[in-house]
C-alpha cells in the first residue's frame, strides 16, 4: 500500500537563500583593520622617576612641535629626511663614537652580528596634529623596515617579507625596533 | 542536405533553475565566512591618516576600538564639534578608559588577556593632546599593545 508522497516544491529555496544573503551583506563588514603597531612603555611606579639607563650616544630624540615641525637630534629636518637620518643613526656605518654602540650578539641563523643599541625617542606636543604624528611614526617604521630588508637581501638574497619564519625572527633580532614614545610635553600650548 | 535544413518552429526548452539555490547558498557561505558582524555604531566622523608601513590586524577578537573625532553630523547639534572619545556606544571621557579596558579584558579568555590590542581610530586632524590623554590612560590600565589605525597610502608624499 505504498502511497505516493507528493514532491515538495523547492522553487522558493532560492528566495530564502537570497534573503539570508542580503541580511549578511547588510549586517556584516569586510574591511580589515590595519595600522601601525606600537608597544607603549609601562607606567612608572608611583612617584618613581624613571631612571635613564640609556647612554647619551644611543639616544636619538625626535620631537614634533605644535606647528608640525620636526626636530631630529637637535636639527630641524623635513619629513622626507627623517627616514635616512634614522637609518644612518641606527646602522652607524662609520662607527662614529657619537652614534650608537654595537654589541656583537650571537643570533641563531645569522651568527655573530653587531646589534645596534640605538633608541629612537619620539616626543610630541599636545598641539601636534595626529596626521603628522602618524606620518613621523610611519617614517620611523620605514627606516627599520628598510634596514631589515637590506640585511635580508645581504644574507638571504630575499626581501624581509619573503623570509621564512626563523629567518625573519633572526633578522628582527638583529635589528630590533626600538622606538620609545616618551612622556608628552606641553610647550606650544593647545 | 535534408538533415541540415532548419525545422523553423522548434520550442526552446526552459532553462532549469534548480541549481539557483545552490549558487546563492555558495555566495551566502562566502559572505558568512569572510565578513564579520558590525559591532557598533560609530558616532564620530573620522578620516584615517595614511601610512605606507601598515600591518594588518591579525586577530579581530583581541581588538578593542577607541574612536576619536568630532561627533557625527546628526549629533553636532547636541555635542558640538570638539573632538570626542567614543568607547562602546557612547561618548566618554579619557578617565573612563580604565573601566573600558577592564571590561574588554573580562570578555577575553584568560590566556588571551595580555594580548588585548587597542586600536585607535582617530581623525587625521585631531590634535595630539586628546590622543596623548588616551595613551596615558591606556598605560595606566596597562593596555600597552596599541595600533594607530591608518589606511594604505604612500607616506609623506
Amino acid at each position: 500500500m505504498a502511497r505516493k508522497v507528493p514532491e515538495i516544491n523547492a522553487s522558493s529555496t532560492a528566495d530564502i537563500a537570497f534573503l539570508l544573503l542580503i541580511f549578511f551583506l547588510v549586517a556584516t563588514t569586510m574591511n580589515v583593520d590595519s595600522g601601525i603597531r606600537r608597544q607603549l612603555p609601562p607606567m612608572p611606579e608611583d612617584n618613581e622617576i624613571e631612571a635613564l639607563d640609556v647612554n647619551r650616544r644611543n639616544l636619538l630624540l625626535v620631537f614634533v612641535n605644535a606647528s608640525d615641525a620636526i626636530m631630529v637630534g637637535g636639527q630641524l629636518l623635513d619629513i622626507s629626511q627623517v627616514k635616512d637620518r634614522v637609518k644612518d643613526f641606527i646602522s652607524n656605518p662609520t662607527n662614529d663614537p657619537n652614534k650608537p654602540e654595537k654589541i656583537n650578539t650571537d643570533i641563531d641563523i645569522l651568527g655573530n652580528y653587531p646589534v645596534s643599541r640605538g633608541v629612537i625617542s619620539l616626543t610630541n606636543d599636545r598641539g601636534t596634529s595626529y596626521n603628522m604624528y602618524v606620518m613621523v611614526q610611519n617614517e620611523l617604521t620605514r627606516a627599520f623596515n628598510e634596514l631589515r630588508n637590506e640585511l635580508a637581501e645581504r644574507k638571504f638574497n630575499k626581501k624581509f617579507s619573503e623570509l621564512s619564519e626563523e629567518q625573519a625572527k633572526a633578522v628582527s633580532e638583529a635589528i630590533p625596533t626600538r622606538i620609545s614614545e616618551a612622556e608628552p610635553r606641553n610647550v606650544g600650548g593647545n | 542536405m535534408a538533415q541540415f535544413r532548419n525545422k523553423g518552429k522548434k520550442s526552446v526548452p526552459g532553462i532549469s533553475t534548480s541549481s539557483l539555490p545552490d549558487i546563492i547558498f555558495m555566495l551566502l557561505f562566502f559572505f558568512m565566512v569572510s565578513t564579520t558582524m558590525r559591532e557598533q555604531e560609530v558616532l564620530v566622523q573620522y578620516t584615517l591618516p595614511t601610512a605606507s608601513e601598515i600591518q594588518k590586524l591579525e586577530n579581530k577578537s583581541l581588538a578593542s576600538y577607541i574612536y576619536i573625532g568630532s561627533p557625527a553630523r546628526h549629533l553636532v547639534g547636541m555635542f558640538g564639534t570638539a573632538p570626542r572619545i567614543q568607547l562602546n556606544d557612547s561618548f566618554r571621557t579619557a578617565q573612563e578608559i580604565g573601566q573600558f579596558i577592564a571590561a574588554e579584558r573580562d570578555k577575553l579568555a584568560e590566556r588571551d588577556r595580555p594580548l588585548l590590542t587597542v586600536t585607535l581610530k582617530a581623525d587625521q586632524n585631531t590634535r595630539m593632546g586628546i590622543i596623548t590623554d588616551v595613551k596615558q590612560e591606556l598605560r595606566k590600565a596597562n593596555a600597552l599593545r596599541i595600533v594607530y589605525a591608518a589606511s594604505q597610502g604612500r607616506g609623506y608624499e
